[in-house]
C-alpha cells in the first residue's frame, strides 16, 4: 500500500455515504510532517479485516521533537500570555468545527474502531463537542484563593498551567477520551503532546486539520500516533514534558508512573481498567434494570472501562431477571457497524478477540454455565457473539479480570452485606451500580461500593459537570467535572510581607 | 515494654523524659518481631542516647492489618467529623500541656536550639493539629446541577489507610503537618519515623491514647527506609503514602506504588530556592530575611534559600552586612540560650555537607567566611558564605542542606528569573524589592510552588506548600491538603431517565 500525505476514504453504506479525506502524517508545530525514522502502520477495519489506510507511526524522536516545539509554544504564545477568554474562544471554534464535521469524524471513528455509525455520531461526537464547550466556559474562570493569614501579610494562590502536558489516549473511544484531557489542559493553559493509540489515529489526524482551522497557535497541540512501547514510553520519560494523562490499561499505567518516577517526577493521571459491579435488589424496576445492565456490558462492544461485567440478582427476582437479560442479549443485532439496525460491531483486533475469547474458555473450564453466546459471530473480522456466564463464583478469571468485551457473569445473591462484600472483592474501584426503589439502600450501597462513580438505578449514563475516576487500581486523578481542572494546574502559593520584621 | 528516662538539667529546661521505645501498634507499645534496635546518636557529641526498637516488614504488615480493621470497625465515617475533631483538638491541648518536654526532646534528638524546637516545633505542631481538627467536620462535596431526571453530588471519603513517612529535620512538625489532614479527613494511619529521630514520635504515642484516639487508628512504627519504609510504600492495603525527604527517595517510592498497587503518593521532596535581591530592598530586613532563609534549621530545610542572587548595585553592601550578620550567629549547645546553630543531623550529613564545601572551591568559588569544621566534638558546621559562585558548580546545582549559602551578582531581572529558573527543583523562591509591579512580576514568573516577597522562611498553616517540577508532586499545608487525603466519588441518582 502505497504512503501519501492525505488519503481519502470512500464511505458508501446504508447509513453514510460521502468522501473523507484526512491527512496520514504527525502533526508537530502546526505543520504535517513525516516521522524521523519514516514509520509507518497499516490500519486495520475490524469489521472486514481489510486494510483502510497507511498512516505515520512515530517514535521517540518524533515525540522529543513534539515536546521541543510544546514547550517553546507554552513559553513564547500561549499559558497565560493568552487570555483565559481567548482559550476559550478557541476552544468553542474547534467545538462548532467537530459538530459541522460530526458525519465525516463519526463515519471514521466507525470505520477504525468497529463501532457503529450510530453510537459515533449520537454519542461519542456530541459528547466530544459538548466537553470543549464545557472546558471552553472553565478557561477563563482558573481561580485561585486568597488565604486570611495575620493582618501584616497577604497571602494568595494562584492555579497557573503546568507547562506541556503528555496525553496517551487508547482505542475504545479515540476522539472523546483525547478531548476529555485536551480540552481542560488547554483552557489551563496549558501546551499538548498527544500519543493516540496507533490502531486507531483516524479521528485525531482529522482532527489536526481542525485545530488548525480553529486557530490555536502553531506548537500549543501535537498529535503523534505511535506504538505505547515507544513513543508511549517516550512521553513518560520525557525530560520536559511536565505532566502525563493517561487513559488505557493498569498494566501500561504502572509503566508510566514507574516512568515518571525515574525520570522527571512529571505529575501524572491515570485512568485505568475496571470490573464495575451491577447490584440490583428485589424491589428494583425488572425491566428498566435489563436495559439499563444491557447497555451497561455490551455497549460498545464490551471495550468500555466503566462496563458493569459482573451483574449480582438478588434471589428474589433471579429468575424472572435472567430470563429477560438473555431475551434482551439475544436480540442484539451484532452485525455490520455501517448497517442502520446493528447494535454491536466487531472487537477492535484479532488480539483481544483472542483475548476476549480466551475468557470465555476460562469461564466454562473454571466451571461456569455458559448461559448465551460464548462463539465467534460470523466467519469475517472479529465480531463476539454478546455471551452470558452464570454459576460463576469469585475466583474465576471472568469475575476477578477484565474482559473489555461482551461478556456479563452473573450472580445470585441474597443479604445486602453479601453483595457488598462481593462487590469490592477487587482490585479495581472504578465504578458500580445498584437499582432498588428503597432510598436508604440505595444510599448506603452506593456509599459502601469502593468506586470512584456509583450510579444508582442506572449505568453508564455520565455527565460532564461530574468527575470520573478510580478508586485503589483503577486510577489516580479525575477526567470531566471541574475536578479535572487541578490534573492540569500547579498552584503556586504567595506570601507578601507587608509589615513583619525580623 | 522497655522504655528509657532522660534527666534534662539545662540553662533552658530541667525535667525528666520518659519514654517507649518500642512500635506502637493498634493502641500499645510491643516489640519488633524481628528484635532489631537502632540507636539514637546526640549529634552534639556523637554519642548514644539510647536505643529504639526497629520495624521491619513484618511489623509493617501488623501495622497494616491493624490500621486497615480499625478504618473498617471504628474509623472512617463511622466517626463523625465533629468528633474526629475533638479528638485532634484534645491531642493538640496534651501536647501543649507538654510542651517543654517535647521541645526538649527534638532539641535533644535533632540538635536544634530549644528554643527553636519550642517555639517554632512545638508551636507549630500544635497550631496544625488544631488547624485540621477545624476542618473535620467540614469535608465537602459538592452537588452538580445536570438535568431535572438527575440528581448529582460528589463526596469526599476517606482514603483509607494512609503511610506517612516523615523526615528528621522537623520531626513532630511533618508528622502532625500529616496527620493532621490525614486524621481529620478519616483516615487511619501508619507513621514512620525517621530513624534518625524517633523520639518526639514515641512520646507522642500516649498521647494519642489519652485524646481517646481508639486502637490501630493511628499507629507508629520505627525504622530504616529500606526496610520499614519500603514496606510501607509496597504494603498492598496502604491506600497512600504522604511522604517528605530526599528527591531520591521519592522516586523509589513512586516507582514502588506503580509496581503494588497503585497507591495515591504525595511527595515533598528537595529544593535549591533562590533568593532575589534588587538593588532598591530595605537592606537591614533583608539580611535578615535571606540570613533566615539559608541559616535556619543549620540550613536543613527543604525551602533553604540557598542561592542568594544580588544585582549589582546593591552587591558589596549587601555582602559587608550579611556576612557581620552571618558571623554573629551563635553556634554550640542547642541548650545554651543564646545558641543559634546547632551541629547538623548526623555523620553522614556532615560529611556530605563537608564535602560540597570542598567541591565549592575546587571548582573555584571564594570561601567568603566559615567553610570549617566548627569546634572538635560533634557535628557542627561553620556558617559559611561563598562567592564568585557560576550556574554549573554543584554548590549552585545540588542541594546541600547546610549552612552553606551560594552568593551570585546579578544585572538584570530577566536575567535572574532565568538564573534562578535553571534548576530542576522548584520549591520555593524569595524575591526583595520595593517595586510593587518587579515583586509581583518576579514572583510570578519563578518556577516554584511558593514564592515570598519580602520574606523567606515565612510559613502560614492556611496557605498550601509544595514542589513544582521535581520538588513534588501534591500539596501540604491549608485547604488544599485534604484532596490528597480523601477519595473523591461522583454518585448519579436516576429519578426519571427511562429507557
Amino acid at each position: 500500500m502505497a504512503f501519501e500525505s492525505t488519503y481519502t476514504y470512500q464511505f458508501d453504506t446504508a447509513v453514510y455515504k460521502g468522501a473523507v479525506t484526512f491527512p496520514t502524517q504527525l502533526f508537530i508545530n502546526g505543520e504535517f510532517v513525516n516521522p524521523i525514522n519514516k514509520g509507518t502502520i497499516d490500519l486495520i477495519n475490524p469489521a472486514t479485516c481489510k486494510a483502510i489506510a497507511r498512516v505515520s507511526v512515530g517514535d521517540c524522536e518524533d515525540i522529543e521533537l513534539a515536546a521541543q516545539a510544546a514547550r517553546a509554544a507554552f513559553k513564547e504564545h500561549w499559558g497565560l500570555k493568552v487570555p483565559g477568554a481567548a482559550r476559550s474562544k478557541l476552544l468553542h471554534k474547534l467545538a462548532d468545527l467537530v459538530d459541522t464535521n460530526t458525519d465525516q469524524i463519526a463515519a471514521l471513528e466507525a470505520l477504525n474502531v468497529g463501532k457503529t455509525f450510530h453510537a459515533a455520531k449520537a454519542q461519542d461526537l456530541p459528547i466530544t463537542s459538548s466537553i470543549l464547550r464545557y472546558y471552553a466556559g472553565w478557561a477563563d474562570k482558573i481561580q485561585g484563593k486568597s488565604i486570611q493569614t495575620t493582618p501584616d501579610k497577604i497571602g494568595f494562590t494562584r492555579h497557573e498551567p503546568i507547562g506541556v502536558v503528555g496525553v496517551i489516549v487508547p482505542w475504545n473511544f479515540p476522539l472523546s477520551t483525547l478531548i476529555m484531557k485536551l480540552a481542560p489542559a488547554l483552557a489551563c493553559g496549558n501546551t499538548i503532546v498527544a500519543k493516540p493509540s496507533e490502531f486507531t489515529p483516524l479521528s485525531a489526524l482529522f482532527l489536526c486539520t481542525l485545530i488548525r482551522e480553529a486557530g490555536f497557535p502553531r506548537g500549543v497541540v501535537n498529535i503523534v500516533p505511535g506504538y505505547g512501547d515507544t513513543a508511549g514510553q517516550a512521553v513518560g520519560e520525557s525530560m520536559i514534558i511536565d505532566k502525563v494523562a493517561f487513559t488505557g490499561s493498569t498494566l501500561t499505567g504502572r509503566k508510566i508512573m514507574e516512568a515518571a518516577a525515574k525520570s522527571n517526577l512529571k505529575k501524572i493521571s491515570l485512568e485505568l481498567g475496571g470490573k464495575s459491579p451491577s447490584i440490583i435488589f428485589d424491589d428494583a424496576d425488572i425491566d428498566q434494570a435489563v436495559k439499563w445492565a444491557i447497555n451497561g456490558i455490551f455497549m460498545n462492544q464490551g471495550e468500555l472501562c466503566v462496563a458493569g461485567s459482573r451483574i449480582y440478582v438478588q434471589a428474589g427476582i433471579y429468575d424472572n431477571f435472567l430470563q429477560k437479560f438473555t431475551e434482551s442479549a439475544q436480540c442484539l443485532s451484532v452485525g455490520d457497524p455501517f448497517s442502520p439496525d446493528t447494535f454491536q460491531g466487531p472487537q477492535i483486533s484479532e488480539r483481544q478477540f483472542e483475548r476476549v475469547m480466551g475468557y470465555i474458555k476460562s469461564g466454562q473450564e473454571e466451571g461456569a454455565t455458559l448461559r448465551l453466546g460464548g462463539e465467534r459471530h460470523g466467519t469475517e473480522g472479529y465480531f463476539i457473539q454478546p455471551t452470558v456466564f452464570t454459576e460463576c463464583t469469585p475466583n474465576m478469571k471472568i469475575v476477578q479480570e477484565e474482559i473489555f468485551g461482551p461478556v456479563a457473569a452473573i450472580m445470585k445473591f441474597s443479604a445486602e452485606e453479601e453483595v457488598i462484600e462481593q462487590a469490592n472483592n477487587t482490585t479495581y474501584g472504578l465504578a458500580c451500580s445498584v437499582y432498588t426503589k428503597d432510598i436508604d439502600r440505595a444510599m448506603r450501597v452506593a456509599s459502601n461500593i469502593e468506586a470512584g462513580t456509583a450510579w444508582v438505578n442506572f449505568t453508564n449514563w455520565p455527565d460532564l459537570g461530574l468527575p470520573v475516576g478510580g478508586f485503589k487500581q483503577s486510577g489516580a486523578g479525575k477526567d470531566l467535572g471541574e475536578d479535572a481542572l487541578e490534573n492540569y494546574t500547579n498552584i503556586k502559593a504567595v506570601h507578601i510581607n507587608i509589615g513583619i520584621k525580623i | 515494654m522497655s522504655s528509657f528516662t532522660y534527666q534534662f538539667d539545662t540553662p533552658s529546661y530541667k525535667g525528666t523524659s520518659t519514654v517507649s521505645t518500642g512500635l506502637f501498634i493498634n493502641g500499645k507499645f510491643v516489640e519488633p518481631v524481628e528484635k532489631g534496635t537502632i540507636e539514637v546518636v546526640n549529634p552534639v557529641n556523637g554519642k548514644v542516647i539510647t536505643s529504639v526498637a526497629a520495624g521491619t516488614a513484618a511489623d509493617i504488615d501488623i501495622a497494616a492489618r491493624a490500621a486497615r480493621k480499625a478504618y473498617k470497625e471504628r474509623w472512617g465515617l463511622k466517626v463523625p467529623g465533629v468528633q474526629r475533631g475533638r479528638m485532634l483538638n484534645k491531642l493538640a491541648d496534651l501536647l501543649e500541656a507538654n510542651a517543654d518536654e517535647f521541645a526538649a526532646l527534638e532539641a535533644l534528638d535533632v540538635g536544634k536550639a530549644f528554643r527553636v524546637a519550642r517555639n517554632g516545633d512545638m508551636s507549630g505542631s500544635i497550631a496544625a493539629l488544631r488547624y485540621y481538627a477545624g476542618w473535620a467536620d467540614k469535608i465537602q462535596g459538592k452537588t452538580i446541577e445536570t438535568n431535572a431526571k438527575k440528581l448529582a453530588y460528589t463526596r469526599h471519603e476517606p482514603v483509607g489507610v494512609v503511610g506517612a513517612i516523615v523526615p528528621w529535620n522537623f520531626p513532630l512538625t511533618m508528622l502532625s503537618f500529616k496527620i493532621g489532614p490525614a486524621l481529620a479527613a478519616g483516615n487511619a494511619v501508619i507513621v514512620k519515623p525517621s530513624e534518625l529521630t524517633p523520639l518526639t514520635a514515641l512520646r507522642l504515642c500516649p498521647l494519642f491514647v489519652e485524646a481517646g484516639f481508639p486502637d490501630g487508628v493511628i499507629n507508629v512504627v520505627n525504622g530504616y527506609g529500606s526496610t520499614a519504609g519500603q514496606a510501607l510504600s509496597e504494603h498492598m492495603a496502604v491506600d497512600k503514602i504522604t511522604f517528605t525527604g530526599s528527591t531520591l527517595t521519592g522516586r523509589k517510592i513512586m516507582e514502588t506504588a506503580s509496581k503494588t498497587n497503585l497507591k495515591k503518593v504525595t511527595l515533598e521532596l528537595g529544593g535549591k530556592s533562590p533568593s532575589v535581591i534588587f538593588d532598591d530592598v530595605d537592606l537591614e530586613q533583608t539580611v535578615k530575611w535571606v540570613s533566615h532563609g539559608i541559616f535556619m534549621n543549620h540550613g536543613q530545610a527543604c525551602t533553604a534559600g540557598s542561592r542568594i542572587f544580588v544585582q549589582a548595585g546593591i552587591y558589596d553592601r549587601f555582602l559587608k552586612a550579611f556576612t557581620e550578620h552571618a558571623s554573629s550567629l551563635k553556634v554550640g549547645d542547642p541548650f545554651a540560650r543564646d545558641t543559634y546553630q546547632g551541629p547538623q543531623i548526623s555523620q553522614t550529613q556532615f560529611e556530605r555537607i563537608m564535602g560540597y564545601i570542598k567541591s565549592g572551591k575546587e571548582e573555584g568559588a571564594t570561601v567568603h567566611i566559615g567553610g570549617e569544621r566548627h569546634g572538635n566534638e560533634g557535628y557542627f558546621i561553620q556558617p559559611t558564605i561563598f562567592t564568585e559562585c557560576k550556574p554549573n558548580m554543584k554548590i549552585v546545582q545540588e542541594e546541600i542542606f547546610g549552612p552553606v549559602a551560594a552568593i551570585i551578582k546579578f544585572a538584570t531581572e530577566e536575567e535572574a528569573i532565568e538564573q534562578a529558573n535553571n534548576t530542576v527543583y522548584g520549591l520555593a523562591c524569595s524575591v526583595f524589592t520595593r517595586d510593587i509591579d518587579r515583586a509581583i512580576r518576579v514572583a510570578h514568573s519563578i518556577e516554584a510552588g511558593t514564592a515570598w516577597i519580602n520574606c523567606h522562611n515565612s510559613s502560614e498553616l492556611s496557605v498550601p506548600f509544595g514542589g513544582f517540577k521535581q520538588s513534588g508532586i501534591g500539596r501540604e499545608l491549608g485547604e488544599y491538603a485534604l484532596e490528597h487525603y480523601t477519595n473523591l466519588k461522583a454518585v448519579h441518582v436516576n429519578i426519571g431517565h427511562r429507557l
